[in-house]
């Protein structure tokens, strides 16, 4: 079917006639999709090749009991070790619940002075300084916990220890606070305008506005994004490992010294032998770690995916 | 590859035959909802085949169950029978050469974000061509016949998805004549485009006739009269009437509401 | 009587209206500033790090050995390291980032399946970094032998900036408008013809500014590397990804809580190189993606 200027332009296809940009699309469908379940197989992944490894924990020195309760982590006591992560949940939960106490009310602040207030060029900056802030390092943090804030604290309050649960709870609340602001501000912003609207011409001031419209109107996106700030806390290591002060403690303020579930595996897994007790338990906490932010991200994502659709 | 030898005689003589594309019984639905049903018409080789109808007449589904659009669309759903050259084309084994030789043209011009000499060597890449002349010429030759080669032969190098509304459109007519189409389907190509770049490309597919099929959707009653050898009248999800364009538009109709569609009664 | 009324009531509204604007200020202030002490850190760390570290930077410093029980010398071997690390993650990661990101954008199906791996993708990016080395420990040291060397530290990381890319990159592909591929298929190219020749062509600033921002997170990585391939000292320099090597977030821990008697300077030298590393791809990620806004392409 040539033109009748008489120019060719290549072979016209069959029809019936498969040719190689057929098969090449093919089995490009094929990888893709395999990589596309990558995520998937990765978090199952993930979850077995871990409990794999605490398998034999769990089936022979494991109590629920002792595990959960007891405030005892002394898996290298030659006579009777003892694996209880009590204290070193005590310790993630006060760390991590202080961080928040810092995170949430900045990263609320900040996200309504983004999103409602600030314009323009203050907008960007801000934004652009938020995601820096998201950006440093944790182990850059961990050496800031030490070399910055812990003489601080020292001075400040007149305490023989600065590395305790005020220094790891401030440093993990300005490492949870970027991602918080930017969920935040994503939920105010996904408030529509009109709402905004309606209640101005009701003659409400800006902030009466914030107040009784869109804050309420943002409620679950502004809890998701504080759960994922909970997430990032709970999992967080190197910064905790380094600004705690890694000592074993039921606290009872926030000056004492504790040690995090994420910091011990870190700081005992290269002095342990492969297949261990001691190592298999440490692999045991990892489990319950992924189990717990697992749940919790994924409460987060349903509170947030349950705004979007209504 | 057709199996038989006497497939391959059936199909000879398809070719041989007057008509391009047959459409027997073909119905389209949306899940539960039907666009459009019981359309039966032929599609003869060298004519310009007219369909006229009100908004929401299933007209274009129609076209997009004609090069089988329809696979990337799950909701949308076709029955029936589409013969392209008297091969079924749910049967065809590579539907991106059954497009290939199908041009369409749609109501919004689309300018791919290549430049303009890419937005028309598109086609002709996919199909190996890699010489620089050769493609040169090609080039040149579809947008001087879709009117647009003075307007845009300076800056061949520019995206063509920054050219105006009627330049995107004739750049989109450009696109679908690198195919070298047997059969181009336009669908209400003038929507985007001002009065005198439509009587050109009209005039364009008059000099087209004698090399394709030309399919011309139009909401434009005068339009049809203008360019096609034969009309469809599509109302509400049905084909009304098909007939000769000058016996529809002297008033010799089967139905009334033809008469009272194209003298503007109502649409 | 009624006139005074009338009065009254415009002085209390206006009254009402002071206080209520009043209030909105107030409230403004104390927002900005949460704002302003939430980025008063980033500002306070780089000035100590850069008053306190940059004494340290030197040719000698950036390319020399540690010595004396890594309280001397330099931090070459961990920054090659790092690059080593880094590079290898990348080259496993980005690929199939990419592609995982082309099927969720151009194939995936609108189905339970493609929520399962969109919720997988979120849920990864939240495990715990010390889990991702359990994994990397668990899987790649030990089940599938690699040993704790870079090729086994550089697929967690890898593992880990997954959803990264990911995330970035199926965010830039639809970001190319949906007409562009109809007019690709109607013109008889599949799907991965209108991918390779419209689609990714349209998308890979976007995707650059993702990879820059992976390899900015990945840099500063710590826990995942530690029992996967990173060491505290390594006298040689890796030469293969079955190597074991130092790092540059590895060695900050180090030189700041293993190693007795370290100048104080020094671990503010090595944060100060790691965390200029990871500023700058930051940045320049952030540049790349304004300079794309205001970029129009259609």
């Amino acid at each position: 079917m040539n033109h009748a200027s008489g120019q060719q332009t290549g072979n016209l296809p069959d029809i019936n006639q498969r040719n190689a940009d057929w098969y090449i699309d093919k089995i490009v469908q094929y990888l893709v999709f395999l990589s596309g379940i990558s995520a998937i197989i990765l978090i199952v992944g993930i979850f077995i090749f871990v409990t794999i490894e605490g398998f034999g924990f769990l089936l022979e020195d494991f109590s629920f009991r002792e595990f959960f309760l007891s405030p005892w982590w002394e898996p290298t006591d030659d006579d009777e070790p003892t694996y209880g992560i009590l204290a070193l949940m005590a310790g993630t939960a006060s760390v991590t619940g202080l961080a928040m106490l810092v995170a949430i009310p900045f990263s609320l602040g900040s996200a309504i002075y983004v999103a409602e207030f600030a314009t323009g060029k203050t907008r960007e900056t801000l934004k652009v300084l938020i995601e820096l802030l998201a950006a440093i390092p944790s182990v850059v943090w961990g050496f800031i916990g030490l070399s910055i804030m812990n003489p601080l604290i020292i001075d400040l309050f007149d305490v023989p220890v600065g590395l305790n649960i005020l220094n790891a709870g401030v440093i993990l609340g300005l490492m949870a606070a970027p991602i918080m602001t930017s969920i935040c501000e994503d939920a105010l912003k996904a408030v529509p305008d009109r709402y905004r609207e309606a209640a101005e011409a009701l003659g409400g001031t800006r902030w009466q506005v914030i107040y009784k419209t869109v804050l309420p109107a943002a409620k679950n996106g502004l809890l998701g994004g504080v759960l994922l700030g909970v997430g990032r806390g709970f999992g967080e290591t190197m910064a905790v490992l380094m600004a705690t002060g890694h000592a074993i403690n039921m606290p009872s303020s926030v000056f004492d010294s504790v040690r995090a579930l994420t910091a011990t595996i870190a700081a005992e897994l290269g002095e342990t032998a492969v297949g261990s007790p001691h190592y298999q338990a440490l692999f045991t906490i990892g489990i319950f770690l992924f189990t717990i932010t697992f749940i919790i991200n994924l409460t987060a994502d349903l509170i947030v995916r349950g705004i979007r659709k209504s | 590859m057709v199996s038989t030898a006497e497939d391959m005689a059936s199909v000879q003589q398809h070719r041989d035959s007057a008509v391009k594309l047959e459409v027997r019984d073909v119905a389209i639905r949306y899940g539960s909802t039907t666009a459009i049903s019981g359309i039966n018409l032929d599609v003869r080789k060298n004519e310009i085949f007219g369909i006229i109808g009100p908004a929401n007449a299933g007209k274009t589904s129609f076209l997009k169950a004609l090069n089988r659009m329809n696979d990337f669309d799950n909701a949308m759903s076709v029955d029936g029978e589409i013969l392209f050259e008297g091969t079924n084309i749910s049967d065809v084994r590579n539907v991106y050469a059954l497009r290939n030789r199908i041009g369409v043209v749609f109501p919004l011009p689309v300018g791919l974000p290549l430049t303009i000499y890419e937005n028309v060597a598109f086609v002709p890449r996919l199909r190996g061509i890699r010489d620089k002349a050769e493609l040169d010429v090609i080039v040149e030759r579809c947008l001087t016949r879709s009117a647009l080669w003075d307007e845009v032969k300076d800056r061949l190098d520019s995206l063509g998805s920054l050219l105006s509304g009627g330049q995107q459109q004739r750049l989109t007519i450009a696109r679908a004549l690198s195919q070298e189409p047997e059969l181009l389907m336009l669908d209400e190509f003038s929507i985007a485009v001002d009065p005198v770049t439509t009587m050109r490309i009209e005039d364009v597919l008059k000099e087209l006739k004698p090399e394709m099929s030309i399919i011309l959707v139009t909401n434009l009653v005068q339009q049809a009269r203008r360019l096609a050898d034969r009309t469809a009248f599509f109302l509400d999800g049905e084909c009304v009437e098909i007939g000769d364009t000058e016996a529809l538009f002297t008033g010799q109709v089967e139905d009334s509401r033809t008469t009272d569609y194209i003298e503007g009664r109502f649409g | 009587m009624a006139s005074t009324g009338i009065i009254e009531n415009q002085f209390l509204e206006t009254e009402l209206n002071v206080s209520a604007k009043r209030t909105e200020t107030l409230f403004k202030i104390l927002f900005m500033f949460m704002a302003g002490l939430l980025i008063l850190p980033v500002l306070i760390i780089l000035t100590t790090l850069v008053v306190k570290g940059s004494s340290m930077i030197s040719f000698e410093f950036l390319f020399g050995n540690p010595t004396n029980g890594m309280t001397e010398g330099g931090i070459f071997p961990a920054l090659l390291g790092t690059v080593w690390l880094v590079g290898v993650a990348l080259v496993i990661s980005v690929p199939v980032g990419v592609a995982a990101a082309v099927y969720l954008s151009e194939y995936a199906p609108d189905n339970w399946f493609t929520r399962a791996i969109n919720l997988a993708i979120i849920n990864l990016a939240g495990v715990p970094s010390i889990v991702h080395a359990l994994f990397g420990v668990g899987a790649f040291v030990i089940f599938f032998g690699f040993g704790t060397s870079i090729l086994a530290a550089s697929m967690t990381l890898a593992v880990m900036t997954l959803p990264v890319v990911i995330v970035a990159t199926r965010e830039s592909l639809q970001a190319v408008p949906h007409a562009f591929r109809e007019a690709c298929w109607n013109m008889g190219a599949t799907r991965w013809q209108t991918i390779r020749r419209v689609v990714l062509p349209n998308s890979v600033s976007g995707i650059l500014t993702g990879v820059i921002l992976e390899v900015s997170r990945t840099t500063g990585e710590t826990a995942p590397i530690m029992f996967t391939g990173a060491a505290f000292f390594i006298p040689v320099l890796p030469e293969s990804v079955f190597d074991q090597t130092m790092a540059l977030s590895l060695h900050l821990f180090v030189v700041s809580t293993q190693v007795p008697h370290v100048p104080e300077a020094l671990p503010y030298g090595v944060a100060l190189v790691l965390i200029s590393m990871v500023l700058l791809m930051n940045s320049a990620s952030i540049a790349l993606r304004m300079h794309l806004r205001g970029k129009k392409k259609w």
